[in-house]
């Protein structure tokens, strides 16, 4: 969608994301997803009375690291209260920071080369999660609330961009690079269907040249997706509202999915006032300069830099390469990669085997190293294996683990000889002398009979092009 | 009964925990109906706890507290004990934890009798805003014991206990003990572990203890204090040697007599700490009047400050998790409900007078504004303490007042602690311990105040004045 010529929309994403912390924020409580709920809980993240927090020095660790990798300065901060009734906030204040975060003033580039300023990235904790029952799943209206306070106190990062962003495409594709860099700082997972990262977009519309219109917030944007969807449709909406005389109202509105429109959560005038005050029950952080340069220095390399340094394997790449670069670096399978390429396997092959067969978690693949992956698609290159062949290796090794010849011989898959195919051929010709009739009188439909005929008699050994390209010889003879 | 006497004759098994926990419970048996010390009591855990303090001992543990029977604060979380801050709001709540405070004590091999009645969320100066009823003062049981901790103060100067641990957050410790002529001890901000203890203002709150003496008191404060990885706003640093410094003596000490904190104190106030500033003299001290005229702040910027902390503090009793719930139609209402029947008056009243101050338009003009104050308040010791080692001073403007007297103006009851709230502000130490008598023979208690960590000096000045009374 686009507006029309001579407006446009203005977005600044929020974005929260959970900290890979074997604990919470400021307990010892197990930072997990998906455990049995309130098992991982105690005084501190339950707010008891008398309990006290205690901040977790590996959360600002990956803060810093969410900063650094941002361009942002970590600067002395302190710790607020954010004080506000929630029956999942069970202090009924969230500890967050206010005006000395522990990161600001860095920015992000996009892969089309547009920069978006990061004006913060601070440090607060999770609130526990409700489930509302009966009416609309919302809490007004509700018959009864459960809550599981096994979030509660999960450490969390936000990450406020400049209203740099003037699409939603270049909004996803800023939430997109951001996660890439959430994981390659090893911060977050970057999970959104779990919600350990969750973005909220500020969307107004204005006339170019004229000052910002007035701003509405979009939560519940549970997808990239979601996002994209959502800004689009808030600006439309914003758009027609002004185009006809309207004004818009500042109010925080919830996005629908299923039904693809927003709708008003909260206006300004029913705001919360947050009271913010300095924590008392938290000294200041200060993380001294040398414990700063060590995260620094403990940084990978960002997916840009990854992209360039994959990208560079390949002569002159198609769009459809960089996309599997792409893909390669969101997977972080990077290193198989190189792997790969430095064992002789061709660049293209080895990206396009990484972006295809290594999708999913790296603890779903424990038996399959960079070497055996390298070492399989050397013999998929030198012929011994067929590409079906190198796929099923592959699959197999992330299972069992083991040496690709081997697993290679154990599946029986040997190189067949030379003719060999050809004589099957002749004989599966013999054997069902309608059907290869048909395929001689034009029924491509069925070569996907003889292919499966071959498979079947060589369990899978065979190469599906060449057995192809055998058929389409015989054809006419 | 006297701790050190007490923990000397059980560790030496001359007599027994056991035995010692029963002449308590008797004591209170005898008196607790009258004077509402104790809102909880546990005889059977207590002479359980006591019988394994013996089973100690005869292993041949030494400990610093053996077999002392000790009253705790009702806003000192002890796992499975009823813990209410004198609230009803948390009526029935037993937290699942020990305070840092409470579990010291229990490896020290004091015995805890039960939780002593206070002031709700130790938001007074009288023991008479607890939802449980007022304590008396044991000296006089138509006056008050002071407050907030008035049950541990009582309980101590009933004799159900040689030593109490109280809370002190504007003078909730100091107040009380000179009321009823006790020791008692506001330690620097940090010095003793706040975990467990229910949060009333996290900036000014600190534990301290309660004794009939300088030496009892010294020795409970070296066993609860000394930092705590639980809480990150304790000093980091061990408990300090408070004991072996008790005779050390005023000699060459420099000890600013302070107008501000006897201003507007009775004449007999002012007159007993005249005479402790001419005892410490004899002893050695140099006096010096001072005047730091930042005092005279203190009040109004801790009635921003701490119902402010208070504010955001006490939001979690909303009925959702523990304590009291009063159901409503929704969530909200409930909250309200809980809130409105959970409550009292005193706390209502500071829960939105914080909220207030730290509203969006009014948090410049007060909340900030307090604090800066509090900056000015903390310079201005450091000024005086330049100049002087000590400060003395009034603990309250008067012995212990009649029961109802102050209840009907919150101001009159703020004035009661006008001489404590400024240590309080700044984060430093003080005590009061008890000098001369006044009104009906009752006991006045003079304020010694000290830098931050100079609880040694003022332990061993207290002496001074307690050697100089005959005790």
């Amino acid at each position: 969608m686009s507006l029309p010529e001579g407006w446009e929309m203005v977005v600044g994403l929020e974005v929260h994301t959970e900290l890979l912390t074997r604990t919470k924020l400021f307990c010892g409580c197990a930072n997990a997803f998906g455990a049995e709920p309130n098992t991982q809980t105690c005084p501190v993240c339950l707010g008891l009375p008398g309990s006290l927090p205690v901040l977790n020095r590996r959360a600002v660790e990956l803060a810093m690291a969410i900063g650094l990798a941002l361009h942002a300065t970590v600067s002395p901060s302190t710790f607020h209260r954010k004080n506000y009734f929630y029956p999942d906030m069970p202090k009924d204040f969230q500890i967050s920071q206010y005006d000395r975060p522990i990161n600001a003033g860095g920015y992000l580039d996009l892969p089309d080369g547009s920069r978006v300023g990061v004006e913060r990235a601070h440090l607060e904790e999770d609130t526990g999660k409700s489930t509302h029952l009966g009416g609309t799943g919302r809490i007004h209206g509700a018959e009864r609330s459960l809550v599981d306070y096994n979030r509660s106190g999960v450490p969390l990062v936000e990450i406020v961009s400049a209203p740099d962003i003037r699409s939603a495409a270049q909004a996803r594709a800023y939430a997109a690079e951001l996660r890439g860099i959430l994981i390659a700082s090893g911060a977050s997972d970057g999970r959104m269907e779990e919600g350990s990262m969750r973005i909220d977009a500020n969307v107004s519309v204005h006339r170019v040249g004229e000052p910002f219109g007035t701003r509405c917030e979009m939560k519940n944007l549970n997808s990239l997706r979601s996002l994209q969807r959502a800004i689009d449709y808030e600006a439309e909406r914003q758009y027609a509202l002004v185009a006809s005389g309207g004004v818009v109202r500042q109010e925080t509105r919830h996005w629908d999915e299923d039904r693809g429109v927003t709708s008003t959560m909260r206006s300004k005038e029913e705001a919360d006032d947050y009271r913010y005050f300095q924590e008392p029950d938290l000294v200041d952080l200060a993380p001294e300069a040398a414990w700063v340069e060590t995260v620094r220095a403990g940084l990978g390399p960002m997916p840009a830099e990854r992209r360039a340094r994959l990208a560079a394997l390949l002569e002159d790449p198609t769009e459809a390469q960089l996309d599997a670069v792409g893909t390669v670096v969101d997977l972080g399978v990077d290193g198989f990669v190189e792997a790969a390429v430095a064992a002789g396997v061709e660049a293209d092959r080895a990206i396009a085997r990484a972006a295809n067969e290594l999708a999913g978690e790296a603890h779903e693949r424990p038996g399959l190293s960079e070497q055996s992956f390298a070492a399989t698609l050397r013999l998929e290159q030198s012929g011994d294996l067929s590409a079906t062949q190198a796929k099923t290796v592959l699959s197999t090794l992330a299972l069992a683990g083991g040496d690709p010849a081997t697993v290679a011989r154990e599946l029986g898959f040997e190189r067949m000889a030379s003719g060999e195919l050809e004589g099957l051929l002749e004989r599966l010709v013999g054997e069902h002398p309608d059907e290869w009739r048909r395929y001689d009188e034009g029924d491509d439909k069925l070569a996907q009979f003889f292919t499966g005929q071959v498979m079947r008699a060589t369990r899978g050994q065979a190469d599906g092009k060449a057995v192809l390209e055998v058929l389409r010889a015989r054809r006419g003879r | 009964m006297n701790a050190i006497k007490v923990a000397g004759s059980v560790g030496s098994g001359a007599t027994s925990a056991v035995e010692v926990v029963a002449e308590s419970l008797e004591r209170i048996a005898a008196r607790n109906e009258e004077l509402n010390v104790f809102v909880h009591l546990d005889p059977e855990g207590a002479l359980a706890a006591a019988a394994r303090v013996d089973e100690r001992v005869a292993a041949g543990e030494r400990l610093p507290l053996a077999g002392v029977p000790v009253a705790l604060k009702d806003n000192l979380c002890v796992r499975g004990q009823p813990t209410t801050a004198g609230s009803r709001i948390l009526a029935g709540w037993r937290p699942p934890y020990d305070a840092t405070v409470v579990a010291r004590l229990a490896v020290a091999g004091a015995v805890a009798l039960g939780k002593a009645n206070m002031d709700e969320f130790a938001m007074g100066s009288s023991t008479e805003t607890s939802a449980y009823g007022p304590t008396r003062n044991p000296l006089d049981p138509t006056r008050v014991p002071g407050g907030s901790s008035g049950g541990s103060a009582a309980a101590v100067a009933a004799g159900m206990a040689p030593i109490a641990l109280g809370s002190d957050t504007g003078g909730s410790i100091r107040q009380p003990a000179a009321l009823c002529g006790l020791v008692g001890v506001k330690p620097t901000y940090g010095l003793v572990s706040r975990y467990g203890l229910i949060a009333f203002a996290s900036s000014l709150d600190q534990i301290g203890p309660f004794a009939a003496t300088v030496a009892e008191a010294a020795l409970v404060l070296e066993v609860i204090a000394g930092h705590d990885p639980l809480d990150t706003t304790s000093l980091a640093e061990p408990a300090p040697e408070l004991s072996t410094h008790l005779d050390d003596g005023v000699a060459g000490r420099r000890v600013g007599l302070c107008r501000e904190l006897v201003e507007g104190a009775d004449p007999e106030v002012v007159a007993a700490v005249a005479r402790a500033a001419e005892a410490l003299a004899r002893a050695g001290a140099t006096i010096e009047e001072v005047s730091i005229p930042e005092l005279k702040l203190g009040l109004s910027a801790y009635y921003l400050i701490a119902p402010a902390e208070a504010s955001s503090n006490l939001a979690r009793y909303d009925g959702v998790r523990y304590g009291l719930r009063v159901e409503g139609p929704d969530v909200e209402a409930m909250n309200v409900a809980t809130r409105t029947v959970g409550f009292g008056d005193e706390v209502k009243r500071r829960v939105m007078l914080g909220t207030y101050a730290l509203s969006a338009g009014y948090y410049d003009a007060y909340y900030g504004q307090a604090l800066k104050v509090r900056t000015r308040m903390i310079e201005a010791f450091a000024r005086a303490y330049a100049r002087v080692d000590t400060l003395l001073g009034a603990t309250a403007p008067s012995v212990a007042f009649a029961l109802g007297a102050k209840t009907q103006d919150p101001l009159a009851m703020y004035l009661s602690d006008v001489f404590t709230i400024p240590t309080n502000l700044a984060g430093e130490a003080a005590l009061s311990v008890p000098f001369g008598t006044g009104e009906a023979g009752l006991p006045i208690g003079v304020q010694l105040l000290g830098p931050a960590r100079s609880e040694a000096g003022l332990l061993a000045a207290a002496r001074v004045l307690e050697a100089e009374e005959g005790r």
